[in-house]
């Protein structure tokens, strides 16, 4: 309310001040200004958003000099001299805010102005700019405007000239519609408005509808005359209880308050008089129906207060009826708002739906990626890789490495991808010829084997780059979200990892259907022996399935890198989730992997959503339905037949 | 032939037990509190934990070492041992404190006041004031003391039943362990759950009902009791390898299958062993904590299994004394490396800071044991006293199956 | 080198162990109780670094009661338990008069019991969720009252936000500091369905929901505001989301409790300028004092791109307020010293002086600041030093409690009653 009384002084002069603005801009001094400055020296130096509004209302009265102190102000340029003169700073030049003379040598103290202050500043400067010659401002005025609107704003839209962009004609249309439902004083024109917008699922008209729908909860003895009353509660009903009808007529003074047993507590050791209170010993007070008996005969004795009994609370119910109000008062208003909203709800559901599904199979193909790699070793070689996570983690770094050296994004992300993999499928082959061809056909020992080389990748990229996450920053094309309205949204880096694993979904079909290489890998792994004999070098296929699989992870570790945080500790945080997604799956079968990425996805989101307010127990819910799940179907989603399962 | 006793036949549980006790009588003389202090209370602490952590390793060779099931999990068995006794030391410390606090008030407390305001002191620090429903028999030690070997007992009989049950095993049961082990510690992680959260249980240190004691003398006694219980126990588990039940266990280790065929209830059996190594590891984990002061979910995180499994195959898996061997060693070495002592060593341009590199030593030592010394310490020793007996199978077939 | 000569000390140190200390001339040993590795390693060295800065600077002044200043250098490797066990060590083998350490509150809770029965001393420098107060410790870091709930108010005030949503890392910290924040916001007339809670494990990366459900707050036509305690790491992925969102801190600002200087120096802060952060001292403060300091950090680091940031002026206020009030004491024991030590006032950095306060906490300015693109912040709210309130006055339990320590013997008074509810703290 306050606000909006403030913006009503304000326009006017906000008016007269832009029409002095279309003069050319001359450095006299504007003694108006300066008494302004001289006088409010403290509160332009520690503004404050509650109370500026009067004082920026005067200084743009006073002519164009006070506007460019204004906008001066807002965007941080502007200085105070110890013997407190204002000065604009550009840079390194600087001129004095009153008297436009410049000004050298000064050494200003920057005023910093809060976000709050800044925003009433351009809320301010903003009515003004809408009719600006230049679109952009046009543009970012309505921005302004769309974020904490105002009725001055209203009357400022109206009274501007017609905007000939198209884009910005209708976006100025809308926020005008907004700022109708909101602040207009005609009931025909609010509802028209309201009509015309219903089923918009967008956030800032829901933002317009929700304040009208608000509802107050009151007691009263009967319905009150001038409410505009939502509905009338029944005591007792689905979402109203006796306890909640209770509470409500206590809170607003109706009814006593119930004797809490502190309160019982403090009145009875008020009251002891030879070791007993009421004439029941103090020993045996530690019992609660003795408690009872002791105030009960206070209470006769007249010594306390009669606590509130049931009966009472039962007879005030009955004397009592409950309304939800409306804090709009136009009755036709809140109909038209309640209308719109109900035709909103459904799709608004729908919406939220498609939305969490989008999340989910976010999720599910960060998942895919990073698990990729682990089904290939794991389902080829029967390998358990716990160095997997580090590779990942290698691949983030590599990516931060490059990123470090490079400084355009975009470049650095395409060398950073192919390097990567180089990086990871070294260490891959290396890890496989050093340590894994002698583990061979001792898969628990290979699986601790690569549990030490883990700690000691782990350790030493802490001794490299340090405990702390490192940034790595995505490409401005990758940042940002791609939007299809207020309620379905996806950052654009999670469609790219999205695309990512598609893509490897896709090499690695190609691979292994298409190719020599794929063809030897399939016939290692149905039956090694076979395969040895008719020419295949299995060591040889081995050792490159072992790079590809880490090659991938390091892929996985970039692109994780991009939308989360580059730590020593990236790998081991999706370790297990990879593990899962493979086991679950099943094993030696992509499309298991990727049906056990599809689900653990899904039911993450899906359980998350029930519990908005606690993820940890989302994750845990997950994990233990994992565990049932493999105790049930021990071979994955999609089992693997024939010799191979028994392998 | 007479059979002999069955400590007769194993030297080694001699030996084990020898040097048990001298160790023990060793510390109790050199400690501040019946000795002569040259061992600080602080070490004697250490220690006494130590013989825990070697306790639990003993616990994770019989599953692993002898069974063949490479448990993942079974930091979670030691840790529930914790929380379970150490739920008792909070609530009674804390039922002390309010009792004599509520006594101030003229009016006598009623138990409900009393638990309430026990409840607010627990739970007030994480921002709650009810008492949950797991700690409804936190105030009577003797129920706590039966749920440190029930709870995880019953959670290892249950997961061992259904995981058995299906056939899962070698690196699935393996994830599955692990599995197991996080998804507890993320659910203790949550305040709600009931445990306090990341805060966990702390001040454990203090025994109600011994508060005349000072921690000198409380150490000593833990460090007997754990010794004690690392005695009963081994001389327990090499009972148990040794004979028949021992030598059907080795078979399912190297050939279920087979075992199987046979007729043997194979499921049956790997349900007792690893039911009995998670109540072994429970007690381990009720006697550590105290010693260690708190307890937090941390300490149930896959990673302290990992370690564990670890320091067994360091050690010498399929040995006992190995586990220990390997537990001591380990852990010790890594809090002497880790605690800012071990001097660092000056390569020309670069330092080595122990801190920095101990684990990534650790690791390749790790991975150098796994390719070249399969049996661990125990083997070396085994290679130089010719002690290995015959029938063992050759451990190199062992794992074929996965 | 540095943690080197610590070492060295520390093993000279083992090595005279129960000899008898104190004579004139031999050094007054000084714990310092920080993790070198493992996760808090890179928080806690810099105040391990401080700790060593101050030592060598009051060395350089001649050393304290004509005695030279040692110190003993531990490392408990970010591991809860440790924590314990260095403590002990600390106090009974190398017989430290004083201890600065700790930054977690597990760590903290963990070496209370061990402090309190051997009666040490502990400086806690870092920003805390109160309800605690122990006689062997002193609280250098802001309680609730000196950080949150001005931060709120700034929100609510200056922002104009009516709509809340409180994501934290689920541990105590901000467990209890959005319990304070839920009563204190009741108190002031936010119904309870506008305020959003949601708490997420360390490291969290998928915050798009998240961000997707506070975005969604603003659909009744309210501003939102983020209150963020999460921790470390996990606000790096944060960020990012809130960005891609197109989140500016115009639409809807967060005001982090955890993020400084430091953890800035791990960002990108393009997008992120705008979101605020409430602290008790930020590097751009613009006070001859604060010029001294920086540059003194600088030349002891050897480096001058380190910033500096609030858990070091603590650290640094405390090592001020121990070495006044063993002056004014005349000797290192611990209860004179404590008897000492309420009302001992020391410079701040900020332009004011932190006064002891006779519950163990400091009086302490609330700057908030604005991040800037150069990571760091603008100060754009500064108040006068506020008293920190080791029971906060939010909570109906703690209301009645209060902790001033002198002539009492606990921490834990509570006033209604006139009783002491416990003498030893709760761990």
């Amino acid at each position: 309310m306050m606000a909006f009384r403030a913006s009503l002084r304000l326009f006017p002069a906000l008016l007269l001040a832009l029409s002095l603005l279309a003069l050319p801009q001359i450095s006299a001094a504007n003694p108006a200004l300066e008494a302004v400055i001289a006088d409010n020296l403290d509160q332009i130096e520690k503004p404050s958003r509650r109370t500026v509004e009067p004082l920026i209302a005067e200084i743009a009265a006073t002519g164009p000099e006070g506007l460019a102190l204004l906008s001066a102000w807002a965007s941080r340029n502007l200085g105070m001299t110890d013997d407190g003169r204002l000065l604009i700073v550009d840079g390194d030049s600087a001129t004095d805010a009153a008297t436009g003379a410049a000004v050298t040598g000064a050494d200003p103290k920057m005023l910093r102005p809060n976000s709050g202050v800044r925003g009433v500043i351009e809320g301010a400067l903003v009515a003004g700019e809408i009719s600006s010659p230049d679109p952009a401002r046009r543009a970012a005025a309505l921005s302004s405007i769309a974020r904490d609107g105002t009725s001055a704003h209203l009357d400022a839209l109206r009274a501007a000239p017609a905007e000939e962009d198209p884009a910005l004609a209708a976006r100025r249309d809308r926020v005008e519609k907004l700022l109708t439902i909101r602040f207009d004083t005609d009931t025909a024109a609010r509802v028209a408005a309201i009509e015309e917008m219903a089923g918009d699922v967008s956030l800032d008209f829901r933002a317009a509808l929700n304040p009208l729908l608000a509802t107050s909860r009151i007691a009263a003895t009967e319905e009150p005359a001038n409410a505009n009353i939502a509905r009338e509660l029944s005591v007792g009903g689905g979402d109203f209880s006796e306890e909640a009808a209770i509470a409500l007529m206590t809170s607003e003074g109706l009814l006593q308050p119930k004797l809490s047993s502190a309160d019982q507590r403090n009145a009875l050791a008020a009251n002891i008089v030879d070791g007993h209170v009421g004439g029941v010993p103090v020993g045996q007070l530690n019992d609660p129906a003795a408690r009872d008996r002791a105030y009960e005969a206070l209470e006769a004795a007249g010594t306390v207060p009669p606590a509130a009994t049931e009966a009472e609370a039962g007879a005030a119910l009955e004397a009592t009826r409950f309304f939800d109000t409306y804090a709009e008062p136009d009755k036709a208003v809140t109909d038209a708002a309640r209308a719109a909203q109900m035709r909103a709800e459904v799709r608004l559901t729908a919406m939220k739906g498609v939305d969490l599904g989008l999340d989910a199979l976010s999720l599910a193909s960060i998942y895919f990626l990073a698990a990729i790699g682990l089904a290939i070793t794991f389902g080829v070689m029967r390998v358990i890789n716990m160095a997997h996570g580090e590779f990942i983690m290698m691949g983030a770094y590599t990516a931060y490495v490059v990123q470090t050296m490079i400084a355009n994004r975009t470049l650095s992300l395409i060398v950073a991808l192919p390097l990567a993999f180089v990086v990871t499928f070294g260490a891959g082959v290396l890890l496989y010829r050093l340590v894994i061809r002698h583990l061979a056909n001792r898969p628990l020992e290979t699986l601790l084997a690569t549990f030490g080389v883990s700690i000691a990748l782990q350790q030493l990229a802490k001794n490299i780059f340090g405990t702390q996450a490192r940034p790595l920053t995505a490409p401005a094309w990758l940042e940002g979200a791609i939007t299809f309205n207020d309620v379905i949204s996806i950052s654009s880096i999670r469609v790219a990892i999205f695309v990512l694993a598609l893509l490897f979904l896709g090499l690695f079909l190609f691979i292994m259907k298409r190719t020599r290489v794929g063809l030897e890998v399939r016939a290692v792994t149905q039956n090694p022996g076979m395969a040895s004999s008719m020419g295949i070098n299995p060591d040889r296929i081995a050792m490159l399935t072992f790079g590809l699989g880490s090659g991938i992870a390091g892929i996985a570790g970039v692109a994780i890198g991009l939308f989360a945080q580059v730590t020593s500790e990236l790998g081991q945080q999706y370790i297990v989730q990879s593990f899962m997604t493979v086991v679950v799956g099943g094993v030696g079968n992509i499309w298991g992997t990727l049906a056990g990425a599809g689900l653990i996805g899904v039911l993450s989101k899906v359980i998350e959503s029930f519990n908005p307010s606690n993820t940890l127990a989302a994750q845990t819910f997950m994990i233990l339905f994992i565990v049932i799940f493999i105790q049930f179907r021990p071979r994955g989603i999609i089992p693997q037949r024939g010799r191979a399962a028994e392998a | 032939m007479t059979r002999q006793p069955f400590i007769l036949r194993n030297p080694s549980i001699l030996i084990v037990l020898a040097v048990l006790a001298a160790f023990t009588v060793a510390v109790t003389l050199m400690s501040a509190a019946y000795g002569n202090g040259a061992i600080p209370t602080s070490m004697v602490k250490v220690l006494g934990k130590t013989l825990c952590l070697a306790l639990a390793a003993v616990a994770m060779d019989l599953v692993w070492g002898y069974l063949g099931i490479l448990s993942l999990g079974q930091m979670a068995f030691f840790a529930l041992g914790g929380y379970m006794v150490g739920q008792w030391l909070m609530y009674a410390r804390t039922e002390t404190i309010v009792a004599a606090s509520l006594a101030q008030n003229p009016i006598p407390a009623t138990p409900l006041e009393l638990q309430e305001a026990v409840a607010n002191q627990i739970f007030g620090v994480v921002g709650s004031s009810d008492l949950p429903l797991v700690w409804t028999f936190a105030h009577s030690l003797t129920l706590q003391l039966i749920l440190v070997v029930a709870v995880p007992g019953i959670l290892a009989l249950v997961f061992g039943w259904l995981a058995f049950r299906s056939r899962v095993n070698g690196v699935y049961l393996s994830i599955l362990t692990q599995a197991m082990t996080l998804a507890l510690a993320l659910w203790l992680f949550q305040n709600d759950s009931g445990f306090r959260g990341n805060n966990g249980l702390s001040g454990l240190q203090n025994i109600p009902g011994l508060e005349g004691r000072d921690q000198a003398t409380l150490s000593v006694w833990f460090l007997w009791a754990s010794a004690a219980a690392l005695a009963v126990f081994y001389v327990l588990a090499a009972w148990l390898v040794s004979g028949k039940f021992g030598s059907v266990i080795r078979a399912i280790r190297d050939d279920e299958t087979r075992v199987r065929f046979l007729g043997y209830p194979v499921e049956g059996f790997k349900l007792v062993v690893f039911t009995l190594a998670a109540m072994i590891t429970a007690i381990a984990g009720a006697l550590y904590y105290p010693q260690a002061g708190i307890i937090n979910p941390a300490e149930l995180m896959p990673i302290a299994s990992i370690y564990l499994a670890v320091w067994v195959a360091i050690g010498g898996r399929g040995r006992l004394y190995g586990a220990i061997i390997g537990a001591v060693v380990v852990s010790l070495l890594s809090s002497w490396f880790t605690g800012g002592r071990a001097p660092d060593i000056r390569l020309p341009g670069y330092v080595v800071h122990w801190v920095d590199w101990w684990q990534v030593a650790l690791g390749l030592s790790f991975v150098l044991v796994t390719l070249f010394a399969p049996k661990g310490i125990a083997g070396i020793f085994d290679r130089l006293s010719g002690l290995r007996a015959p029938r063992r199978a050759a451990p190199r077939k062992q794992e074929v199956k996965a | 080198m540095r943690k080197l000569t610590g070492l060295l000390m520390l093993s000279s140190a083992m090595a005279l162990a129960g000899t008898a200390w104190g004579q004139e001339g031999e050094p007054i040993k000084i714990g310092v109780l920080h993790s070198l590795s493992g996760t808090m390693a890179i928080s806690e060295t810099t105040l391990k670094d401080t700790v060593l800065m101050m030592v060598e600077q009051q060395n350089a002044k001649g050393g304290l009661l004509g005695r030279p200043l040692e110190a003993v250098v531990v490392d408990p490797a970010s591991d809860w338990p440790l924590f314990a066990e260095k403590a002990r060590e600390l106090l009974t083998v190398s017989d430290v008069d004083v201890i600065f350490g700790c930054w977690t509150s597990v760590s903290r809770k963990s070496v209370l019991p061990v402090i309190e029965e051997l009666n040490g001393l502990l400086f806690y420098p870092v920003q805390y969720e109160g309800e605690e107060s122990s006689k062997n410790v002193i609280y250098t870091g802001a309680a609730p009252n000196q950080q949150a709930i001005p931060a709120v108010d700034y929100m609510a005030e200056e922002l104009g936000v009516e709509k809340w949503a409180l994501l934290g890392t689920d541990y105590v910290y901000p467990r209890t500091t959005n319990n304070i924040l839920e009563s204190y916001l009741a108190d002031k007339g936010v119904a309870s369905g506008d305020i959003f809670v949601n708490y997420t494990p360390f490291g969290h990366s998928d915050w798009s929901k998240i961000v997707a459900d506070v975005v969604a707050l603003g659909a009744d036509g309210k501003k939102v505001g983020v209150v963020s305690t999460i921790n470390g790491d996990a606000n790096v992925g944060f960020y990012k989301e809130l960005a891609a969102a197109g989140v500016s801190a115009d639409d809807i600002p967060v005001m982090a409790f955890s993020v400084g200087e430091e953890e800035l120096a791990g960002l990108d802060t393009t997008n992120l300028v705008g979101h605020l952060a409430a602290w008790n001292y930020f590097e751009t403060a613009d006070t001859p004092e604060n010029a001294a300091f920086i540059e003194e950090w600088h030349k002891f680091i050897g480096d001058d791109e380190r910033v500096t940031n609030d858990p070091m002026e603590a650290t640094m206020l405390g090592f001020n307020a121990w070495v006044a009030a063993v002056e004014a004491a005349g000797t290192t024991d611990v209860d004179p010293v404590l008897d000492k030590i309420v009302g001992v006032e020391v410079p701040n950095l900020t332009g004011g002086t932190a006064t002891v306060l006779p519950n163990h906490h400091l009086t302490k300015p609330v700057l908030i600041g604005e991040i800037r693109e150069d990571g760091q912040f603008d100060i754009v709210s500064q108040t006068e030093p506020v008293p920190g309130d080791a029971w906060t006055d939010f909570l109906p339990e703690s209301a009645v409690l209060d902790a001033d320590w002198p002539g009492k013997e606990c921490g834990m008074w509570n006033t209604e009653t006139g009783t002491c509810v416990q003498v030893q703290s709760n761990y």
